[in-house]
Order: C-alpha cells, then sequence, then structure tokens
C-alpha cells in the first residue's frame, strides 16, 4: 500500500526505457514499405516562383516521385487559430500552405518535395529540382517593416500591420504620466530566440484506402488539437478518418504545438504514392522552418513619485510575426503579454498597445513562458530603471509597489487582465528569503569595496509573477468576451481500476519531459492509496485518451492534473457506495482513506480498492443501478488561472578589460503552490533558468539584410553548454492557489520568465559607475567592451 | 560502389555492404535498427549521437561507417548487462539527470569515456567534459550531479 506519494521526490516512471535506448522518438518510427520525404526550401526570403522543373530531379535512381505546391493547390492555407481578441479586431491573416505555389516570404518555406527509397537519395535529388525565383526586396526588423519605404509583403496587410491590439486605460495613463514627479523612458529589444528542441520535428503518415483512414506520427505537444486542426480545416474530412500518435517526444518548448505544413503534406503524400512516407526534420530545416520566438521592440515610458511608487506604465511593442503566421503567433504578444504588464506591482495605471508586424523572417510562436518572458522582462527593467533614475535602491522601489498578501484576489489595474484576478502571493516573503541566501547587505559593501579595486559586481533581481494554468474556457476561448484562443481549455483525465486492482490512467496532456507519467500517477496514488507500480499513465495518442489540449503554456499540473484529481474522487465515491453495499452499510458511514472504503469509526469494516474493482468488474452483486467497473472520464474547466510568483538573484562580474561576464551565483526562490514532485519541479527550474540566463547573455537569431538567417545552426547559435553555466541555488516558498484542491500553481516556464532580467539587471548595476543605464541582449563581450569603452571612463 | 563493412556493435559482430558515404550513426540505426543512439544536428555540435568506438567516445554522425570498420562499437544499448543497468545509467536515473530523454543516450555514453578517463572529476571538470554534448532541458545541474554520484557507485 502506498503512503504519501504527493510531494515526494519519486524517481520518474519514464525513466528506464529513456536510458536504455528503448523509448521511440519520432524518427524511431520505422513502416513496412515506408517512404522518405526531402523538402525544397526556398533560399531566398522574399520571391515569386517563376516555375518549377522537376525532371531531373525525378529521373534519379531511388526517387519515386516530386511534387510541387501545384499539386496541393485543392487543399487551403494552414488555419490561424488564435487571432489577437479574435472578432473584436481586424487581424490580417496569411498562413503557410503544404508547399508554396506563388511567393514564398521567408527562407525556409518548402516549394517542392522529393520522395525516394531513402533519405540519402530523397536529398541528393533536391539538388536537382531547378526553381525560377523572382528575388523581391526584403525587411526583417519588427518596427522598420511599418515604414513607408518597407516592401509590402502581402496585399491584405497594409504597412505589414498584421493586427494592432492594446489593453489597458490610454487616457489615464496619460494622464498619470503627464503628472508624475519622474517619467523614465527607455527603448528595449527582446531579440527574437531560436528554441532549438534536441529531437527536430518529424512526421510520418500512413493512409488505408479501403478505410479512408490516415494514421500520423508527429512530434506534438497535443495530438488532439493537431487532429482537430488537419481534419477540420486543412483536409475538409471527418475527425474520425484521422488518428494523431505523439511517441516519445524530445522536448518541444511550445514549438510543437503548432500544426505545420510537413504534417499535412505528409498526410497528403501518403494517400498520393500509396505508401508510409516520412520526413525527419534535420537541424538546419530546425533553424529556419520551425517557429521562433520573442522578437519584440518596445518602448517603455513610465512614471514614479520621487518617493519610488509607481505611478503609470505605457508601453509600445512591435512584435515580429515572420512571414507567414504559426498557429497561435497573434495570440502570443497580445493575451500573453500586455495583460501581464502589471508584474508584481500596484501599478495605477497602464496601457500597452501592440503592432503585430509581417516580415521576410521564420513564424514567430510560443516558445517557452510565450509573452510572459517578453512581459517580465518590460516590467522588471522598468522597475531597475526607476531605482536607477531615483538612486534608490532597487530591493526598496519592489517593496514600495509590491501587491500586498492582504490584496488577492489581485485585479490588475485598467482591467488589463481581462477580468481575471491573481489567485494568491507574498511576494515580500520570497524577496526576503532570497536576499538572505545572497546575504545582500553583506554584499553591497564587498561590491563597493571591489569597485575600488577596479573589479566590477553587480548584482540584479527579478520579482517576477506569471500566469500558468491556462485557462477558464470563457475567458481566453471564442465567447463574446473570450481572448480569441480558437477553442476550449479544459483537460481530461480517465481512470480505469482494473479487475486486478491494477490502474490505468489516461490524460488529455501530452508531455515533451515534464514527467507526466509520473506525476499524473503521483495525484492517483495519493487519492486512491495505490502504489505507484500499480498504476501506468497512457498518453499521447488520439485513440484511447480522452479529448485534451495538450500541454504548454504551464497547464498540465493546474488543469491535467486537476482532471486527474477529480475523477479519482469520482472513483472513490463510487468505491464507498460499493462497498457499503458488499458491507451492508449505509454510503453515507462511509469513508475512504489509504486504499480502503470502510466505515466511519471502524477501520476493520471495509474493503480495499482492489477487492472493490474486482467486484465492480465481475458485477454479480452491485447495488440497484450502479454500473460494473470501476472507471471515471472527468473533464475540468479551471475557473482561474494560477499565478506563480518568486524572486531571483543574479551576481556577476565583468571583466573590465574584455566585456566579459561571469556569473558569480544564482538563486531562484520560487512559489509555485505546491509541488507535486520537489524534484521534478527543481529540474524544470534549473532548465528554465538556462533558457533564459541564455537570452540574457548568448542567444539571439540574427537574419542579415537579405532575410538570411546568419545563426542558422548549432555552430552559429549560442545554445548553452554545462561549462557556461554555475550550479543554481534554489529555495521556496509554498503559498497555495486557492482555486484548485491541490493548491497547484505551474512551474514550466518560471525559471525562463524570472530569469533574463535578474541576469540583465546585474550586468547593468555591474556596469553603473560607468554610468550605463541600458543595452540590448544577449549581452557578449564585445557589446559590453563597446559600451565601456564608449563611456572614455 | 558499396563497401563491405565488419564491425561489431554490443558484441555482436555484423557484417554489411554499405555506400562508402553512409554514417556511423546512420549504419547504426537504418541497417541494425539500433534507434537509441539519437541524431540531433547536422554539424557535429550536439553529441545525442555519441557512441563508444574501441572504448572511446565519437559522434556517430562524423564517422563513416566505412571508418569504423574493423572496430568494436558500443551503444546505449549496450551498456547495461545481465539486466542491470550500467552505474551511470542508474545516476542519471536516480538524479534525474534526464527530461525528454534525446540527449541522453549520447550524455551517458559520454560520461562513461569522462569517468573512464577521469574516475572522480571536479565539477569543474565534469561541466568542462560535457562540452561537446548538449542537453535543453535540465541546464545540465542534475546531469553533474548523476555524473558525481555514478562516479562514487564506480569507486565503491
Amino acid at each position: 500500500m502506498a503512503t504519501k506519494t504527493l510531494g515526494a521526490s519519486i524517481k520518474r516512471k519514464e525513466d528506464p526505457r529513456l536510458i536504455t535506448g528503448e523509448a521511440k522518438y519520432l524518427d524511431d518510427v520505422r513502416l513496412p514499405g515506408m517512404l522518405y520525404a526531402a523538402i525544397l526550401r526556398s533560399p531566398y526570403a522574399h520571391a515569386k516562383i517563376k516555375g518549377i522543373d522537376t525532371n531531373k530531379a525525378t529521373k534519379q535512381p531511388g526517387v519515386i516521385a516530386v511534387f510541387t505546391g501545384q499539386d496541393f493547390k485543392d487543399l487551403p492555407a494552414l488555419p490561424c487559430a488564435w487571432q489577437a481578441d479574435a472578432g473584436r479586431i481586424q487581424n490580417n491573416v496569411n498562413t503557410p500552405r503544404v508547399l508554396e505555389i506563388e511567393r514564398v516570404t521567408h527562407t525556409g518555406a518548402g516549394v517542392a518535395v522529393v520522395i525516394a527509397d531513402d533519405r540519402y537519395a530523397a536529398e541528393d535529388a533536391l539538388g536537382l529540382i531547378e526553381v525560377d525565383y523572382e528575388q523581391l526586396p526584403v525587411v526583417v526588423d519588427a518596427e522598420k517593416t511599418t515604414f513607408a519605404d518597407a516592401p509590402q509583403i502581402h496585399e491584405n496587410a497594409p504597412n505589414n500591420i498584421c493586427f494592432d491590439w492594446s489593453c489597458g486605460d490610454k487616457d489615464a495613463t496619460d494622464a498619470a504620466l503627464n503628472s508624475s514627479e519622474v517619467v523614465v523612458k527607455q527603448r528595449v529589444v527582446n531579440q527574437r530566440l531560436i528554441p532549438n528542441v534536441m529531437e527536430s520535428r518529424g512526421c510520418v503518415a500512413q493512409y488505408m484506402p479501403a478505410s479512408e483512414e490516415y494514421t500520423v506520427w508527429m512530434t506534438s505537444q497535443d495530438p488532439h488539437i493537431m487532429r482537430l486542426l488537419m481534419t477540420a480545416f486543412v483536409f475538409g474530412i471527418p475527425e474520425t478518418k484521422v488518428r494523431v500518435i505523439a511517441p516519445q517526444v524530445g522536448g518541444g518548448f511550445g514549438t510543437k504545438i503548432f500544426l505545420y505544413p510537413e504534417y499535412c503534406l505528409m498526410a497528403a503524400l501518403a494517400k498520393k504514392v500509396g505508401r508510409p512516407v516520412k520526413w525527419a526534420e534535420t537541424r538546419r530545416e530546425n533553424y529556419i522552418a520551425t517557429t521562433h520566438g520573442r522578437d519584440h521592440v518596445t518602448d517603455i515610458e513610465v512614471g514614479a513619485k520621487r518617493d519610488g511608487t509607481i505611478t503609470a506604465l505605457k508601453v509600445k511593442t512591435y512584435a515580429n510575426l515572420g512571414g507567414v503566421l504559426s498557429t497561435i503567433g497573434p495570440g502570443i504578444p497580445t493575451t500573453l503579454y500586455g495583460r501581464m504588464l502589471s508584474g508584481a506591482y500596484k501599478t495605477p495605471h497602464i496601457y500597452c498597445n501592440v503592432l503585430g508586424t509581417y516580415t521576410n523572417t521564420g513564424m514567430v510562436d510560443a516558445y517557452r513562458g510565450a509573452g510572459r518572458p517578453e512581459a517580465t522582462y518590460v516590467v522588471e527593467r522598468t522597475v531597475d530603471l526607476v531605482a536607477r533614475e531615483l538612486n534608490m535602491d532597487p530591493v526598496e522601489v519592489r517593496r514600495k509597489n509590491f501587491i500586498q498578501p492582504g490584496d488577492f484576489p489581485y485585479a490588475p489595474a485598467d482591467n488589463i487582465l481581462a477580468g481575471l484576478k491573481y489567485d494568491s502571493g507574498n511576494y515580500e516573503k520570497a524577496l526576503n528569503k532570497a536576499l538572505e541566501m545572497v546575504n545582500y547587505s553583506s554584499f553591497r559593501k564587498e561590491q563597493e569595496e571591489a569597485r575600488k579595486n577596479g573589479k566590477y559586481l553587480g548584482i540584479g533581481l527579478s520579482t517576477y509573477v506569471e500566469i500558468c494554468g491556462a485557462a477558464p474556457s470563457s475567458w481566453i476561448g471564442v465567447g463574446p468576451t473570450g481572448q480569441g484562443w480558437g477553442a476550449a481549455m479544459w483537460e481530461s483525465a480517465n481512470i480505469r481500476v482494473h479487475l486486478t486492482g491494477k490502474v490505468v490512467l489516461t490524460i488529455g496532456t501530452q508531455p515533451q519531459g515534464q514527467g507526466h507519467e509520473t506525476t499524473m500517477a503521483q495525484i492517483v496514488s495519493e487519492e486512491l492509496g495505490i502504489s505507484m507500480e500499480d498504476i501506468i499513465v497512457q498518453l499521447g495518442d488520439t485513440l484511447g485518451t480522452p479529448f485534451g489540449y495538450g500541454t504548454y503554456a504551464s497547464r498540465s499540473a493546474a488543469v491535467g492534473g486537476m482532471a486527474v484529481y477529480n475523477s479519482a474522487q469520482k472513483i472513490k465515491e463510487k468505491a464507498r457506495r460499493l462497498a457499503a453495499h458488499m458491507l451492508e452499510a449505509a454510503p453515507e458511514d462511509m469513508t475512504y482513506e489509504g486504499g480502503r472504503a470502510f466505515v466511519k469509526g471502524s477501520p476493520d469494516k471495509g474493503k480495499t480498492i482492489q477487492e472493490l474493482a474486482g467486484a465492480a468488474a465481475l458485477a454479480y452483486s452491485l447495488p440497484a443501478g450502479m454500473e460494473p467497473f470501476l472507471d471515471d472520464v472527468t473533464y475540468y474547466d479551471p475557473p482561474e488561472c494560477t499565478y506563480p510568483f518568486g524572486t531571483h538573484i543574479c551576481v556577476v562580474e565583468v571583466d573590465r578589460d574584455t566585456g566579459q561576464v561571469k556569473i558569480l551565483r544564482y538563486l531562484a526562490v520560487d512559489d509555485v503552490g505546491k509541488k507535486i514532485n520537489p524534484m521534478i519541479v527543481d529540474g524544470q527550474i534549473h532548465g528554465g533558468i538556462t533558457q533564459g540566463v541564455a537570452q540574457a547573455l548568448w542567444e539571439g537569431a540574427v537574419y542579415d539584410d537579405n532575410g538570411q538567417l546568419t545563426s542558422g545552426s548549432m555552430m552559429d547559435y549560442a545554445v548553452p553548454k554545462a561549462s557556461f553555466l554555475p550550479t543554481y541555488e534554489l529555495g521556496s516558498t509554498e503559498t497555495l492557489s486557492p482555486t484548485n484542491p491541490l493548491g497547484v500553481k505551474g512551474v514550466g516556464e518560471t525559471g525562463t520568465i524570472a530569469s533574463t532580467p535578474a541576469v540583465v539587471n546585474a550586468v547593468m548595476d555591474a556596469l553603473s559607475p560607468f554610468g550605463i543605464k541600458h543595452l540590448d541582449m544577449p549581452l557578449t563581450p564585445e557589446k559590453v567592451w563597446r559600451a565601456i569603452e564608449a563611456t572614455n571612463m | 560502389m558499396a563497401q563491405t563493412v565488419s564491425i561489431t556493435v554490443n558484441d555482436v559482430a555484423y557484417e554489411r555492404e554499405v555506400e562508402p558515404r553512409l554514417l556511423l550513426a546512420h549504419f547504426l540505426r537504418d541497417v541494425l535498427g539500433l534507434t537509441g543512439t539519437n541524431i540531433g544536428c547536422d554539424t557535429s555540435q550536439c553529441g545525442s549521437c555519441t557512441v563508444l568506438m574501441d572504448g572511446i567516445a565519437v559522434k556517430s554522425c562524423t564517422v563513416l561507417a566505412v571508418q569504423a570498420d574493423g572496430s568494436s562499437v558500443t551503444t546505449i544499448e549496450g551498456l547495461a548487462s545481465d539486466g542491470k543497468l550500467h552505474p551511470v545509467q542508474n545516476a542519471f536515473w536516480e538524479k534525474h539527470g534526464l527530461q525528454c530523454g534525446f540527449c541522453t543516450p549520447g550524455m551517458i555514453i559520454t560520461v562513461v569515456d569522462l569517468l573512464n578517463r577521469n574516475p572522480h572529476p571536479t565539477d569543474e571538470e565534469i561541466r568542462h567534459g560535457l562540452e561537446g554534448t548538449l542537453c535543453r532541458c535540465t541546464g545540465y545541474q542534475n546531469i553533474v550531479e548523476a555524473v558525481k554520484h555514478a562516479a562514487d557507485a564506480m569507486a565503491a
């Protein structure tokens, strides 16, 4: 019998297959007769396709067929499933086709496909396809694309503007700024990032003509949504005709949420050629054809009193969406960004305006944090800029403006959160704990001494809050006041306790490394008192799992986990009624604890869950009206989102002569509510911090003026190595979320959201003797060195 | 143009006809069906495909199958013996040194090689020793813990 499993650092159930090579990722899927596809991609960022000659390629040994966009012109362009404030503001939508026909708007757009006996033959033949392109002028910058002299990319999007979105109160914010004692203005660039999941994308599709059914294996964070979008919006066939399977998924970080052209293409090809077809994305393709993240240019205007009280925040952002829209691209720099600009502070007036723009670059969509890292970067840099302007300690400015424990549930000003409220928090407690861990006051003395010796130390804080557990369907979805997400956001769970007392749990969320097979089983184990070994979690296949929206936005524990929890309650209720019947007791006298239903006050008068499962399955003596089998399917729609928070502190040393930034210490005190498995929580935080630190110091996508991605490989893009990083020091506080019975909040993205501004604030603190107030990321040695040199100090 | 190669993989001798340009990684995965070795990049940066060739860690995407002719290769599938996990595999499990698991086979092989060369590495030596292998999930912290745990277990 299981003892306390919820809250325990239990080793992961999924690991044995992962550490032995037994796990099957997408490229490990092999089917009899399977062919290989390779995709010819545009080398130009903006061009007309005047003609494609496939003759030579078709005659190449091993090649089965070559197709171009003309062969799929009956298929519509892909759907954009989250348009900013859909139905209320105009979104000038342009999305990719399975293969482009007339025009390409970014390098990497697919224009032709080769199918061959093996991947070498397919790749060989790509070079023999001749495409006649007419190059068009190119623009890559999020803001410059709106200028009058910029090339026009899409006819339906004047000035390359996809949408013009805003939240908050412009007039009130302007008035507050006008009457503020100080106003600080700063432009900040949140550079484009390339997610670099270790497993690139891929797809295997099979078509069965007799039943007219497809099976499609794909690298997916949300197989049910993939099936819905493919069938209803691209192929126009019943949803029942497609089965989507996500095998072992090797990281996602957002990039595997979306319906990409290649998945639809493989399904179409499988039908055309009558054999299964595989496409396994190369790393080069992953750089140019998979979605990127961030890419904002933002003008900040903040007002404050001389005592450090913030009076108003006004933000104007140009958000680069790429040449065409990815599945939920417009939702990221709007709902998930602007609505979180209050941060952890009681800013009385806020206004945010976002122009989503087209450029001749790859698609931009959710990347770990998705909008919240951009918001947190703006807010946490802003607080430090105010502190610098007022010559105050950044800690004091934060304390002055924090939302206080008694303020929850807290609705940020000017309805920027569109009716939602922060659930719970104690921001000062997390801050105090982090300051104690770093020994803040003694650090400031050490810093002062060091400066005298020409050594530049800096300390930076990020007292973040973020939004997880997406989301109440009425808030995010397609209803009259919803945020325009094209569906709902509930989750599902199905607990089946089989005759032998073993549990099969199926869920609609889809992990990519988060460990749901362990954490979801922990919830069942704790609630039903069944040992971890007796529970198996099945997921990732539209056949046999209840519909679910998938894993992203740190929603799996707070939404999917609650579906599991509620399902367990219903199993317990049925177990109590059955036990009452078997024991000839009254159902209301029964209780359930530790894997047994028993009469209250008489623990020996009871039945184990295994006995009850057996009785329910054999079904020869059930209470009147009770269905056989111990089974329950539950759907859970959260009443609110959840709001994890905490304080991250980074300590750096900047080398005056080289501009090199060295992280001396990195501390994180996170409050993610109840932790289901603290070991997994810590792992999520480690990984999250690393991605955020990497943005601050090393990573950045670089397009040249011709729209060529010059950072287009792992040789050219700085994915951090082990030696770049310090050992993180983690602490935590626990403030339960009152919105769900477990009190969980979410953790998948906190590290990434929190860490970037902590690092940048630390470097700016180190550079304060030079009068440097802001530098844009990544803070490479060259950039820092040049900035120091320019001060002539 | 095919050439015959004899390669012992996980103690089993194989003789196969291969194209001279065939990468060892594809030989293992596509010819032998040993899909535990993953391929994560095109440019020999990520190290996901690392295997032991005659006891030395190599990136199998940067070795041609014909170059491996006559050699003995150990992949992740060959690390456990007699139904028992290798101490490095066990340490990754114990210390949560993996999340999505895609880099893990290459990472584990890298660590086996590292500990062969340096049975008691410092944190700094571990982090330096992992430089050829990228992980996007863990931030490396628990991998470093796993290496130390494995080193202790192997010394005991």
